[in-house]
């Protein structure tokens, strides 16, 4: 059970802290909206009102988020490679390249199909 | 626990060796895979590189040259290992190439091979898959696209890209390549289940539904493979098995790791019992298999489920091999379970694709028996078991692409509009009924021969009351399977009746190689299963527990 105990004691704190500011925020902070506040916070596309048509967001969203993953994946396994580089040798550059070239199909797929055009 | 931390010895957390030494690959051994992977890659670039119109024939071309050229490969591999050794490993231990993965490995090629040609029928242009399956359906969009004759020919290397995660999933050795096949596989078959031309909101559904519980499954299995590692300190199988056999890592000395094995044997073992489909993990199985566009749901029914087997075999036979007393309550309940639920249910489906998929949970609860068996003959028998009825279900399948509810409309899905279908076009109805009777076990059927070899197994491994229920339950499929019989054959056909189409080459040959396997597995099973069962003089007086049985260490 005293393994738990710090556990237990952080989730405490943690709740605590999470209701005393939510409390002191809605009691002590002023109250001037405008525009700009009243709207969710949120980046990119209105998420409200919905659309007409059952509000699909556009697909150009997806596309981006994809070929950040798909850069995101590629730095994943880069940094490992970097930092032992020396060691890995031949083998590794071998096998990083041919990573690399994998990579760029999945990036030049996206581009001949237009995912890049936003317009 | 924690407290005793001071007393880890180094040796527990160096144990997975990762070294900084380049490691020396095989290539030669991986080729099927590399082939299949090539191709794949090469397909992508097709996409975007060569115009739409030469596309479609190009990617077939292509997708069918692979899996031939890797079965073949597969097959030199097959022949050069030497008798009387199980196989070898590669690539730091974590992808074996032994009997069992290579043919495995063979039959998830040939069975895909069957699927393309189902994949690939074309009638006047139209394909089971949508146009363009970004649009909204019913949108003015998707009718430009219908009518422009756009094609999805993304199918083939998507196709190519589970095919690679199947025979990588049969074959990966570790826990942790074994996750990454797992993925492979199932990203290109969530997104397939979703691009069916008609009923398409249906077909987006199953996609979706499949994606969620897919993903669920997915982190039980990571879990699972984290407590594993942190018992055994590897994610390597020979390695874990060793840590069984000495009690856990030295983390553990007085046998203390224990709930963590078994918490991670349970969780793993639901991973691979949601993608085998086994009750209570059952679930998606007939919604994704009625939306998925039938040639998909050939593919799923065939060689994902041949994947998932060789996967769960070599997990629970390797790696957990040695806490086989720990883990066979846990899958006795579950092939009991799923035996009696799912044939119970099967009897109250009303559409043929559903009923398939229940069938098809049916048979992995039989199969199930045979891991319970543990046994060499067990695993002999679930691999005859699973190439036979992949065989059989995909032409089962291309029968169900055939029946439409008239002309160019969409499939007949409802059962109570194939009656009479046997005097309308006999052969048709007379190859289901073949089919028909190989799912319900019917003696010159290959599903006879695969569904005695698996209960011979489990009875000689001491598991008389899981036979018992098995034949139970083979006697309920047995009434829901006869039923079509007698409604394709001895009723009236309905004033509704759906129209046949004429099967086009692709289709038809699909149904040919079906009916040829079904009937000569059935007939002339002796070639393949003896070259799958152990030689008894081999190994004499072996105990009825996974020892020698064919996979590599």
């Amino acid at each position: 059970m005293e393994l738990y105990a710090p556990v237990l004691v952080l989730g405490a704190i943690g709740a605590a802290f999470v209701v005393v500011s939510m409390v002191v925020g809605s009691i002590a902070g002023p109250k001037r909206y405008n525009r700009a506040k009243l709207q969710a916070y949120e980046c990119g596309i209105e998420p409200t009102p919905q659309p007409a048509g059952g509000g699909r967001f556009t697909i150009k969203y997806y596309l981006t988020a994809m070929l950040f993953i798909v850069f995101d994946i590629e730095i994943i396994f880069l940094y490992p490679w970097a930092v032992h580089f020396d060691e890995l040798g031949l083998f590794g550059l071998i096998a990083m390249v041919l990573f690399l070239v994998n990579v760029s199909i999945a990036y030049a797929y996206e581009w001949r199909r237009g995912g890049l055009e936003w317009e | 626990m924690i407290t005793e931390t001071s007393s880890v010895p180094a040796a527990v957390l160096s144990a997975p060796t990762i070294t900084e030494q380049a490691p020396h690959i095989d290539y030669w051994l991986l080729s099927p895979l590399l082939v299949v992977f090539g191709a794949a890659v090469l397909g992508v670039l097709f996409e975007a590189l060569v115009p739409q119109a030469r596309r479609r024939a190009l990617q077939l071309g292509l997708a069918l040259a692979a899996t031939a050229a890797a079965f073949v490969l597969t097959v030199l591999q097959g022949g050069s290992i030497p008798a009387g050794e199980a196989g070898t490993t590669l690539a730091l231990g974590s992808v074996a190439v032994d009997r069992v993965a290579l043919f495995l490995q063979g039959t998830i090629l040939v069975l895909a091979f069957i699927s393309l040609l189902l994949i690939a029928e074309n009638r006047r242009g139209e394909s089971a898959f949508a146009a363009q399956a970004a649009t909204v359906p019913g949108s003015e969009e998707e009718r430009s696209h219908i009518l422009a004759g756009s094609q999805h020919t993304e199918v083939y290397p998507l196709v190519l890209f589970a095919v690679l995660g199947m025979q990588l999933f049969t074959a990966a050795n570790d826990f942790l390549t074994m996750f990454i096949a797992l993925e492979v596989m199932s990203l290109p078959l969530y997104l397939l289940c979703g691009l069916a031309r008609r009923r398409r909101l249906f077909s987006q559904e199953a996609a979706v539904k499949y994606f969620l519980l897919g993903a669920f499954s997915s982190a039980f299995f990571l879990f699972g493979i984290a407590l594993v590692y942190g018992y055994a300190g590897s994610v390597n199988f020979a390695r874990v098995s060793e840590a069984i056999d000495a009690g856990g890592a030295s983390l553990f000395e007085d046998g203390s790791g224990e709930p963590l094995l078994l918490i991670g044997i349970a969780l793993i073992g639901v991973g691979l019992l949601f993608k085998v489909g086994a009750v209570p993990f059952h679930n998606w199985k007939p919604d994704v298999y009625q939306g998925a566009p039938t040639p998909i749901t050939a593919l799923m029914a065939s060689c994902t489920l041949v994947a998932a087997f060789g996967a769960l075999l070599r997990v629970f036979y390797t790696a957990f091999g040695a806490s086989v007393d720990q883990w066979r309550p846990m899958l006795w309940t579950v092939a009991i379970l799923t035996m009696v639920l799912a044939a119970v249910v099967a009897v109250t489906q009303r559409d043929i694709k559903r009923l398939l998929a229940y069938s098809s949970v049916v048979h992995a609860g039989f199969m199930l028996t045979a891991v319970v068996a543990a046994s060499p003959e067990g695993l002999a028998g679930a691999m005859f078991y699973l190439a036979a009825y992949g065989f059989t279900t995909i032409g089962a399948f291309a029968i169900v692409t055939l029946v439409r509810t008239h002309e160019n409309g969409p499939e007949a899905g409802e059962l109570a509009q194939w009656a009479g279908l046997g005097r309308t076009s006999p052969l048709l109805a007379g190859s289901l009924a073949l089919f028909l009777l190989a799912f319900a076990g019917i003696p010159l059927t290959s599903g006879f021969i695969g569904k005695f070899a698996v209960f011979e197994a489990a009875m000689a491994a001491g598991a008389t009351p899981l036979v018992v229920v098995g034949v139970l339950s083979s006697a309920v499929t047995a009434f829901f399977y006869v039923r079509i019989i007698v409604l394709m054959f001895f009723s009236e056909p309905a004033e509704t009746g759906p129209t046949v189409i004429r099967a086009g080459g692709l289709t038809g040959s699909a149904i040919a190689v079906g009916v040829a396997a079904t009937f000569l597995l059935g007939v002339f099973p002796s070639p393949v299963l003896d070259n799958l069962v152990p030689q008894p003089s081999e190994e004499a007086a072996e105990p009825a527990v996974a020892t020698a049985d064919g996979f590599t260490r």
